[in-house]
């Protein structure tokens, strides 16, 4: 692995994106929509507001990059630019690497604009640090990256890949702890969740923002997502076979 | 010496055998065609020469090492037959990135650009391109670390006469500087212009030979009318 191979592929990936600007658009101004849809939905509970709005604002960089970056695997492969860089001298961290770090820039750039309208204009009363949030924000855009790299290897179309995301993503959601208690759902639920690292990133969100200290609990969660990165980052170099049937 | 050694190569795609039993060589520095029906193996061939294709079974040595190896990264280029390269960028962005992932001086992009005929479209996204033109870019990425062979799977679909004659000059003057070329084609007044064809069908090698040796032991004319022969199993050789 070079620095200079990963640095090149994260550029490429972003000029990518450049040349995309419905993307982009999607990107960055879907999450602000509904931020202040979820503002409004809640216009007479605030307090609803404050605590589904955290959770919101990791979920997003999460769903939007695991779809963004499956997609883009996919398209790798069935164009056959993957087979041609994997008869490169490159190795194939260079490549997940660039991914993961040109979707960091881009989860950088959506995380900051959906905060600034949320603590601003739409009035978020964040009680513990905003640098914790957008900490647990980014992780959890990473995670996403790095599990839309792994699972492309499973789609073969990208009808396939666009439906791991009610596959895959939904019921993390919906186990996250942010429709019921993780505590209250039944055993195996409750197991479940505990091993979907979403539910994880999800109770550190709550924790950054109820808690004005970074507290044990949250540097267990956050290293629980961080840990999980490296997992899916291996497993989806893993997929990448130089020799194909 | 040889620069491509297959023997007693097998593959197997989808539960289909595709290679039952292929031997062949091509010897360094020339400009050896694969010529076959479509669906006759010359893709599944090419794959398994630049180290791509799963094999069943077989010996495969390229450049004295075996296809596949590591080593073999920088001196082999291949030209996928459908070109391999991003849509969604230029010509010069897709050929710098290329560059950098060979490991090779991003001076080289502007020389394969100039070398494709394609500096006029350079600035040009590659999903605007003609077929033709994206092809070239996928030969210019290849072109692009110099490599000692070059395994080409129909480089000239889609282009016109006076393209097609300057990549074969070009074909031609690298082998002349010693680069080996495996080049398959539908075209038969192609075939001309190797100095050794391989002709395929149904996995199998028909006929191994130059073609004056063809025409020769055909009785035909010119190199179509041999090929429809081979073929058709009226001759065998
Ligand atoms: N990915 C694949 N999975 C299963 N079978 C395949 C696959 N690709 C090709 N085949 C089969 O292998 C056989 C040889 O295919 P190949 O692509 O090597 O032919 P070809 O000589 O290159 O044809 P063409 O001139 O049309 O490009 C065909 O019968 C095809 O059906
Ligand atoms: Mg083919």
């Amino acid at each position: 692995m070079t620095g200079q191979r990963t640095l090149a592929t994260a550029g490429r990936v972003l000029r990518q994106l450049r040349h995309d600007p419905r993307t982009i658009a999607l990107m960055l101004v879907v999450p602000c929509l509904l931020m202040t849809l979820l503002r409004y939905v809640y216009d007479g509970q605030v307090q609803i507001f404050d605590h589904v709005a955290p959770v919101l604002l990791v979920l997003f960089p999460f769903t939007v990059m695991f779809v963004v970056t499956s997609v883009a695997m996919l398209r790798e492969r069935s164009s056959g630019t993957l087979e041609r860089l994997l008869t490169t001298p490159m190795a194939k961290g260079d490549l997940l690497a660039g991914y993961a770090l040109a979707f960091s820039v881009a989860a950088v750039i959506q995380v900051g604009l959906v905060m600034v309208l949320a603590v601003g204009p739409l009035g978020l009363q964040i009680h513990g640090g905003l640098g914790a949030l957008a900490t647990v924000a980014l992780l959890d855009a990473l995670l996403g990256t790095v599990l839309g790299l792994f699972l492309s290897a499973f789609a073969n179309t990208e009808f396939q890949a666009v439906q791991f995301l009610p596959a895959f993503v939904l019921p993390q959601l919906l186990l996250c702890g942010l429709f019921a208690p993780r505590a209250q759902m039944l055993p195996i639920l409750s197991w479940l969740s505990d091993v979907m690292p979403l539910s994880y990133a999800v109770d550190a969100a709550t924790r950054a923002a109820t808690s004005s200290m970074w507290t044990s609990a949250l540097t267990t969660d956050v290293l629980v997502v961080a840990a999980c990165i490296p997992l899916f980052l291996g497993l989806g170099a893993g997929t990448l076979r130089r020799r194909t049937p | 010496m040889n620069a491509i050694e297959v023997s007693h190569l097998r593959v197997v795609r989808g539960g289909r055998v595709v290679l039952p039993d292929l031997s062949c060589t091509v010897s360094s520095g020339t400009i050896a065609g694969l010529l076959g029906p479509s669906g006759s193996g010359k893709t599944t061939l090419i794959r398994a020469i630049v180290g791509v294709q799963r094999v069943a079974s077989g010996h495969l040595s390229v450049l004295g090492k075996p296809a596949g190896s590591p080593e073999l990264r920088r001196l082999v280029g291949y030209v996928t037959q459908t070109p391999s390269v991003y849509g969604d960028l230029t010509v010069r962005e897709n050929l710098a990135y290329f560059a950098t992932m060979a490991g090779v001086a991003s001076s080289a992009v502007a020389d394969v650009i100039e070398t494709v005929s394609l500096g006029a479209l350079s600035s040009t996204q590659v999903a605007q391109l003609s077929g033709g033109e994206r092809a070239r870019v996928s030969l210019a990425a290849a072109l692009l670390p110099s490599p000692k062979l070059l395994v080409l799977d129909e480089p000239t679909v889609g282009l016109d006469p006076v393209l097609r004659q300057e990549l074969w000059d070009l074909f031609h003057q690298l082998a002349g500087k010693g680069v080996t070329f495996l080049i398959s084609s539908h075209v038969m007044d192609e075939a001309d212009r190797c100095q050794r064809l391989l002709l395929l069908r149904e996995g199998a090698v028909l006929a191994d030979a130059t073609p004056a040796e063809l025409l020769q032991r055909t009785q035909s004319a010119d190199l179509e009318a041999a090929f429809l022969r081979l073929i058709e199993a009226e001759v065998s050789i």
